[in-house]
């Protein structure tokens, strides 16, 4: 399958750039990331506040099944341009990772394709590279624990 | 004779992936890294030892200091150090664009 989410993160730079083409319109694409109902959907979290204005706050929780919350964000936002830019800042809650910047474009392909652009601005090298290790590293844990579950079943 | 070593028993071990994840971003020095531990001394320079085996792990001397840092190319035999990020948003955004593909508006 064709990878259609590219990442562009050069070394000893502390931002990174995430690009995505969809097959949606523009307006689509956008109201994605204004509704609280359809962001809750994709980001799999639960969206406690998403004021889409200029000095407007944003807040996301996402809780385990045991209803332990294993995720909190938050920001406040700088620029909300319908159908084309939201600049906001997020930081995770509880962690040592600082605030970091975002920038959100969106841009019309064609009547039906649409292309977001994040670019992602963090205080050092050093938290871009752990924030970009941090799936990584969930993905080690994974790993291991797929290992064990073989190497168990065969004892 | 040498045990063989592999990437998967280099990762088989909490405190190995640990050593990972921490040079992952800066190449340390062993007493940096075991600064991070409150196991001792010895016990890093082990794990340190295994991942340099399995080569996860390459060994850089600066002056009369010796740094770790990660080697990326044998990452690549567990993932790439990237791949999981850009694989979790492209998950994110695979779903955004099905569930606004099935989105009647109201228009």
């Amino acid at each position: 399958m064709e990878r259609k989410t590219k990442i562009h993160a050069e070394d000893g730079k502390h931002d990174l750039l995430i690009t995505r083409e969809f097959d949606l319109p523009l307006q689509l694409l956008f109201k994605a990331h204004a509704e609280p109902e359809i962001v809750e959907q994709w980001m799999s979290t639960n969206v406690l506040k998403l004021e889409n204005k200029k000095h407007g706050g944003w807040q996301y929780e996402t809780r385990n099944d045991q209803g332990i919350v294993v995720f909190r964000a938050n920001g406040v936002i700088h620029e909300f341009i319908p159908n084309q830019k939201i600049t906001r800042t997020f930081e995770m809650e509880n962690t040592p990772f600082d605030v970091q910047l975002e920038f959100l474009e969106f841009e019309l392909l064609s009547e039906t394709t649409s292309k977001l652009s994040t670019h992602i601005v963090f205080r050092s090298v050093e938290l871009r590279n752990q924030m970009l290790a941090l799936p990584f590293a969930q993905g080690l844990n994974m790993a291991h624990n797929k290992l064990q579950n073989i190497v168990s079943k065969l004892k | 004779m040498n045990l063989r070593r592999d990437v998967f028993q280099a990762i088989a071990d909490p405190t190995r992936r640990a050593i990972l994840i921490l040079v992952a971003s800066q190449s340390m020095t062993a007493g940096a890294i075991a600064a991070n531990f409150d196991t001792a001394r010895p016990t890093v320079s082990k794990h340190l030892q295994i991942l340099t085996e399995c080569e996860l792990l390459k060994q850089q001397q600066n002056g009369r200091e010796i740094h770790y840092q990660l080697n990326p190319g044998k990452m690549k035999e567990i993932a790439d150090f990237i791949e999981p990020f850009r694989k979790m948003w492209d998950d994110r955004f695979n779903k955004l664009e099905d569930i606004m593909k099935n989105f009647k508006p109201n228009y």
